[in-house]
């Protein structure tokens, strides 16, 4: 095997990718080989640090050095100056928002420093192509243990010690579940690997599936061994092309080395493993409506009992999990459940991943422990808020969750406090709001969503969901009453409560948790016809001051409406009647002479 | 049947074929057959439903219930604005409404040149980059509205 010096890891992540880091890898390429370090150096694509805002990211080991946005105009300078003196480039550095440190290890990095790298352990560390450096990383020891010392049962009760819950959303205990499958009756069974990862705001799915696709695909054969079934899907939206493209290439790479096929290990245990696309429906998410799409049916849920334990692809018992309780599982059976159950909180044991989003300085990916509290997670890791504004809300567990206001911030973040608080863990998205944000056009965007995905097949959702929606446009637009937020809630729990499946279970929540704790801007809307974020188009206005107006004329230029008049005497001024509110005036104007009232 | 359509029927029996018979053919055939075509031609879907045995009826439920299938011509660029929340807080409406106006083109809608599709999508789970949009297979972020028109120029 070939010695190498240093390792250059280059993220090639979606969020990578799309800041530039392809060029970025083959720039480096290029200048290994014409400084002859190509040798002695060795180059790898990883998959996705988490740390999505400050890519595209290249890691620089041993010294572990993570630099941050690097151009292809970086590369020589890094090469240069890191490769050949050893001197770190301290302008590509992470700096500390507030004390403008340069971290020289990456690991130091507040962003990195609190997490618990568990189901991402091998995310932006190995190359996800490649199935050696997973087995490197102690990848196929937890099959390789289960096959040869465990019995299914055992694998199970491993699975029940270590308190591992369904990271989809629902928090289900994982060997509870696997139990039900193993006793169901049944001559052919199936696995299933949700990865319909449909919230907006999570992309944690979709990171594991890039970054470590093996993890995946092990956790899923040692699920399939413990229920007794040979044959599994890997159910992935068609909206991600490289995660199906890393797992079609690991699943080959897999068979070839003789882990995913007949007799694996030269046990008696088989497996197959098939990938299908889904074709971009939201309700796919929820697993019996996922099961019809298998079948090539429309993506509708069915009521249960019965349970897809019992009688689930194809009338057969089957098993489905989330992506990433899947990642969890070989961690489990290798280290052992007690090892897991001594991380997290009493009820919700291990890790979880969020996806940190919206107003907050770091965004990315984020692993914890259970019961993190909210302020860790925003302003420790998150860095805070965007621009110094201030903080009003973090929207959690995506179109399913809620809102959780600045008194909620010293929750520690785990399954029962979330459900207390009105919301979800769910897949675990969290959208950071600031005071720039409405919260009726927050709840009224998710409800555009929810109802917009309702499958129709149930009333509830079908038309509660539009009703709703009409009411909170009918707000948003200046035109409410005080009685409908009275109207607004008693739908909301009837949808919630009457609804087939979980997607109209708990569309409500985003209205709930808002009318919970921001009533007064609902109300601000209706009584005052006011927006407080001045967001809401119908309740502000564009003017011009015309004191600060330099009558250039660039807003009436722009103006897409030619609403704007004036000339090089009078001051510009905006005609109310035909503004259309697009607030490109006062994006153009130079002078800030515009502003929302 | 015109040749034309004899065509379409004839690549559309070429991807069916190694689906007869087997279980839960339905979406990857007519991912393929959209692959093939941009989209499903009413031939294609008459085809499919013969050689699969399914009731036109069932496959036109599966059709337009997913997102993903088309039963017009599309553009040859498909523009897809991501609506997803980290998106939403971070002004992807105000990029969406450049698209509109620029290109006088509805959402779902194709421009009369066949150039552009614009699609609003829920997320496309780059939100690390928000606000985001997908041209064809590549991704690009951190958009502002004058940034968009300068991507979308580059696609011919």
């Amino acid at each position: 095997m070939a010695f190498y010096r240093a390792h250059v890891l280059v993220c090639k992540g979606t969020g990578c990718t799309a800041s530039g880091s392809p060029s970025v890898y083959e720039a480096l390429k290029k200048e290994l080989e014409r400084r002859g370090l190509d040798q002695e150096v060795a180059l790898v694509e990883t998959g996705c640090h988490g740390m999505c805002e400050m890519g595209p990211i290249v890691v620089i080991y041993p010294e572990g050095s993570l630099y941050c946005r690097v151009t292809v105009d970086d590369v020589p300078e890094i090469v240069e100056e890191h490769l050949y003196k050893g001197r770190l480039v301290q302008r590509l550095l992470y700096t500390t928002p507030d004390t403008k440190f340069k971290v020289p290890h990456y690991r130091d990095i507040p962003f990195y420093s609190k997490q618990l790298r568990i189901a991402l352990r091998n995310c932006g560390y190995i190359n996800p192509d490649n199935i050696d450096e997973y087995i490197a990383r102690d990848g196929y020891e937890a099959l390789a243990k289960a096959l040869t010392t465990m019995k299914p049962e055992e694998v199970i009760t491993e699975v029940r010690t270590s308190g591992l819950r369904g990271r989809g959303g629902g928090g289900f205990p994982t060997g509870t579940k696997w139990e039900f499958c193993r006793k169901a009756q049944g001559d052919k069974k199936y696995v299933i690997c949700n990865a319909d990862e449909g919230d907006p705001g999570a992309f944690m799915d979709r990171s594991l599936l890039e970054g470590d696709p093996h993890a995946v695909i092990e956790g899923m054969m040692l699920g399939a061994y413990a229920i007794g079934a040979d044959e599994g899907y890997i159910y992935c939206r068609a909206e991600y092309p490289l995660a199906i493209k890393r797992l079609r290439g690991a699943i080959a790479q897999a068979g070839e080395y003789g882990l995913i096929g007949d007799n694996i290990m030269g046990s008696d245990f088989s497996f197959h493993l098939h990938i299908k696309e889904g074709a971009g429906a939201f309700v796919c998410g929820e697993e019996t409506a996922l099961m019809a799409s298998i079948q090539g049916e429309r993506g509708m849920p069915y009521p249960r009992p019965p349970f897809p334990a019992n009688k689930g692809l194809w009338g057969k018992p089957t098993n489905i999990n989330n992506v990433e309780t899947w990642a969890n599982v070989p961690n489990i059976i290798r280290n052992g459940g007690a090892w897991y159950a001594s991380i997290g909180t009493e009820k919700s044991k291990g890790t979880k991943v969020f996806a940190l989003t919206g107003k907050v300085n770091n965004t990315g990916l984020v692993e914890v422990p259970m019961g993190t509290t909210l302020r860790d997670i925003v302003f420790d890791m998150g860095g805070g808020i965007l621009n110094n504004r201030k903080f009003k809300a973090v929207q959690i567990g995506g179109p399913s969750g809620g809102c959780l206001a600045e008194q909620h911030l010293d929750l520690p973040v785990d399954y029962e406090s979330l459900t207390a608080a009105g919301a979800i863990m769910g897949s675990g998205g969290l959208v950071v709001i600031d005071e720039d944000t409405c919260m009726v056009d927050v709840s009224k965007f998710f409800l555009e969503f929810t109802q917009r995905e309702s499958c129709g097949k149930c009333v509830p959702c079908r038309e509660g969901t539009k009703q709703m929606l009409l009411i909170l446009d009918k707000i948003s637009s200046g035109k409410g009453r005080m009685e409908d937020l009275k109207i607004l809630e008693d739908l909301a729990l009837m949808v919630k409560e009457m609804s087939l499946c979980g997607l109209g279970q708990t569309a409500p929540n985003p209205v709930l948790t808002t009318l919970r704790y921001f009533r007064e801007e609902y109300e601000a809307h209706i009584r005052d016809k006011k927006c407080p974020a001045m967001v809401c188009k119908a309740l502000i206005s564009y003017v011009i001051d015309p004191e600060k107006c330099r009558k250039c004329g660039l807003c009436a230029k722009n103006c897409p409406v030619n609403c704007i008049a004036g000339d090089r005497n009078t001051p510009y001024v905006i005609d109310q009647e035909k503004c259309i509110k697009c607030g490109t005036c006062l994006e153009v104007c130079p002078f800030q002479a515009v502003s929302k009232v | 049947m015109n040749p034309k359509k004899q065509e379409v029927a004839e690549r559309t029996r070429q991807i069916v074929a190694p689906w007869k018979g087997a279980r839960g053919g339905t979406i990857p055939v007519l991912q393929e057959v959209q692959k093939a075509f941009g989209f499903l031609p009413e031939e294609a879907l008459m085809e499919i439903s013969r050689e699969l045995k399914i009731p036109p009826s069932e496959l036109y439920g599966v059709a337009t219930f997913y997102a993903q299938f088309h039963l017009k011509p599309r553009g040859r660029h498909i523009v897809r604005v991501c609506r997803g929340t980290a998106c939403h807080v971070r002004g992807s409406l105000a990029i969406l409404d450049k698209i509109k106006t620029v290109l006088d083109v509805e959402e779902n809608g194709t421009t009369d040149d066949l150039r552009y599709t614009l699609e609003p999508v829920a997320c496309l789970g780059a939100c690390g980059l928000a606000p985001v949009m997908m041209v064809d297979d590549e991704t690009h972020g951190r958009l502002t509205p004058d940034k968009v028109m300068e991507i979308l120029g580059s696609y011919e």
